[in-house]
């Protein structure tokens, strides 16, 4: 704050640094519905223990949803294979699990690492071309490393998956227990601090830069944003988190397969993202509270098909337009609607005090 | 080795026959259709149940897979994929992996999971020599089918006055329709023509590529790689593209299984790494 404290000394209130500065802060201020959400995953904890396995795959469904999010709704690189580095980090904190050493977190830092260097390197073949070569590079190497995790089968069990190994109580104190709370605990702890960083740096001047490059990167050129380094930076970043979020399905459930990187998990977090909202972090993890829901629920009417209602979805959400989900209230009759405003316009009335 | 080289040709000449739509709808109208390979599924199973249900002469069910998979796409072009042309590429890879969920989840519900099986007619099964090289009677039939297609396809478009007003439309819509050309339908057509050469690809590739639900995730990367690597300029590059494919696919599993399929993606991502545009894109393409 000090620094802070010294430009204010020096610059009048109104200065362009100064408004800068607060409006800086009043985009990184924390909302109610956040500070609700988190409290409600946490009182999950004790209301739903039951329901911890769920509530932890909606926990890591929602990182990798985060993780996409970073490079899509804030750089605007479609990607259909961000799987891969989801896959990497699991096979990584398997592999280093039963390997090395099986303490959960090391592990965890390790899977990041792993999936970040990878993300660092292939981030220099989505700088080129346009939205389909992006499409298809990263698609390929994603299908790579599948291929790969097949085909190395002395190193990763091959199609049978990477079994054999423990993982370890948390920093040495919390084991897993065998409902699944501790590994709810450990997920959602992750997930929160994963998205609190994540919403520093997009609320930060680098985040601001991002949409800037989305928007049009020529003009980020002109007003100079480096276009190709933060898309490098950011596309790292994404693949540690989705490193992070690959390690957490290994550790939560000690086994991985080739499944973890199939075209399917790469399409299911675009689905995720997509029915949650793209270009807000909490889209990611609305969406994957919804998809799991609605995936848990088709599960049980069709066992087998549920894959046709979530395509249904999708051509759905497509042909209505993305942009409408968030319009929703547009929808409803008429008289719905009057009421809803009327409503909304009560709140605001109070807000400013003239009661009307 | 000839053998060899033959078996990629035909794979390569069948790749091209269901990629060529592809080719048309995504590499010139820019629309990113990965639900391409639902609709040369469509013409395997329809092939399938024709043959194995209702006794239909394999030779007729050639024409049926076509001019039914075609209707079926014109359907769909007017319905919903035309709304989607000027729409963003997330939402068109969006909307057509919808597509083929459905059609994957559809053909599950309807015809089971196992592998489909063709009896082909016997003067088709079998090898003769010739030249001294002993090649497939099957694989001999596609590649003269897909070589006479090829060669009516590049005449179509170069020397017809559809194939014109195609070119017109996609190189300057506005201009075009301020010329009196019908772009809208001219897309249709063409859009239909190249799901009904997909469903005809499908159904005679059913033999030599298999025929599950899943096809069409299985086989949507090679169909990918023919457009991306064959680029958008004519379609002697895909045909160029598909050809390469398919003999390094067939050589590649034959001689060094163990990174058969590997090769192929590591080609490909070089491929646009140096070239971003395909290997012969036109000046100033998008």
């Amino acid at each position: 704050m000090t620094a802070a404290d010294e430009t204010s000394a020096v610059l009048s209130p109104d200065a362009p640094e100064h408004l800068a500065q607060a409006q800086l802060r009043r985009r990184g201020a924390w909302r109610a519905y956040e500070i609700a959400l988190w409290l409600t995953a946490v009182a999950l904890i004790f209301v739903l223990p039951s329901k911890a396995l769920l509530l932890t795959e909606v926990a890591i469904l929602a990182l990798f949803a985060v993780s996409l999010d970073l490079i899509l709704g804030y750089a605007g690189i479609v990607s259909l294979g961000h799987g891969a580095f989801f896959g990497l980090g699991a096979y990584v904190a398997g592999l280093f699990a039963r390997h090395y050493f099986a303490e959960p977190v090391t592990g965890l830092l390790v899977a990041g690492v792993a999936s970040g260097l990878l993300g660092f390197v292939t981030s220099f073949l989505v700088l080129r071309g346009s939205d389909l070569t992006r499409l298809m590079t990263t698609l390929g190497i994603a299908l790579m490393l599948a291929e790969l995790a097949n085909q190395m089968a002395w190193l990763t069990g091959g199609a049978d998956g990477l079994t054999g190994f423990t993982v370890g109580p948390i920093l040495g104190l919390f084991p897993f227990d065998l409902w699944g709370r501790t590994g709810y605990i450990y997920s959602l702890a992750v997930l929160f601090l994963a998205t609190w960083a994540a919403r520093r740096l997009a609320n930060a001047p680098f985040g601001l830069s991002l949409q800037a490059i989305k928007a049009n990167r020529v003009r980020a050129a002109m007003v100079g944003v480096p276009a190709r380094s933060r898309i490098v930076a950011v596309y790292t970043i994404a693949a540690v988190y989705a490193g992070f979020a690959g390690a957490l399905l290994t550790q939560t459930t000690s086994f991985v397969s080739p499944d973890v990187l199939a075209f399917h998990r790469s399409a299911d977090v675009l689905l995720v993202l997509v029915l949650g909202g793209v270009g807000y972090l909490y889209g990611g993890i609305i969406g994957a509270i919804v998809f799991t829901l609605l995936r848990d629920w088709l599960s049980v009417i069709t066992p087998q098909y549920w894959m046709f209602w979530i395509g249904l979805v999708l051509v759905v959400i497509v042909m209505v337009g993305r942009e409408n989900l968030a319009r929703w209230q547009t929808f409803l009759p008429l008289p719905t609607q009057e009421t809803l405003k009327r409503v909304a316009g009560l709140r605001a009335g109070a807000k400013r005090g003239d009661g009307r | 080795m000839l053998t060899i080289l033959f078996d990629g040709i035909a794979y390569g000449m069948l790749l091209f026959i269901i990629a060529v739509g592809l080719s048309i709808t995504l590499g010139l109208m820019n629309f990113i259709n990965l639900a391409h390979g639902a609709f040369a599924m469509a013409g395997g199973y329809i092939t399938v149940v024709l043959m194995n249900r209702y006794g239909v002469s394999f030779y007729l069910c050639l024409p049926i897979a076509f001019l039914v998979v075609a209707a079926a796409g014109g359907v769909l072009e007017r319905t919903l994929y035309r709304r989607l042309y000027a729409a963003p590429h997330l939402d068109q890879v969006l909307f057509s992996i919808g597509l083929v969920f459905m059609s994957v989840a559809a053909v599950q519900y309807f015809m089971g999971g196992q592998q489909q099986l063709i009896h082909l007619p016997p003067e088709l099964s079998g090898r003769t020599e010739i030249f001294g090289v002993g090649v497939g009677r099957y694989r001999l039939f596609i590649t003269a089918v897909c070589a006479i297609l090829v060669i009516a396809l590049q005449l179509a478009l170069s020397k017809t006055r559809f194939g014109s007003q195609l070119r017109a439309a996609v190189d300057d819509g506005r201009v075009a329709r301020g010329l009196g050309i019908n772009v809208s339908a001219v897309f249709a057509l063409t859009f239909a023509v190249g799901s009904g050469l997909a469903g005809l690809g499908g159904a005679m590739g059913a033999e030599v590529l298999g025929l599950d639900p899943n096809f069409p995730l299985k086989f949507m990367v090679y169909f990918l790689i023919v457009v991306t690597v064959g680029g958008t300029s004519s379609i002697t590059g895909p045909f160029a593209a598909a050809l390469l494919l398919g003999i390094a696919d067939v050589a590649g599993k034959y001689y060094v299984p163990e990174i058969g399929a590997f090769v192929i993606y590591a080609v490909m991502v070089i491929m646009l790494v140096l070239r971003p545009h395909g290997l012969f894109a036109r000046e100033g393409s998008r």
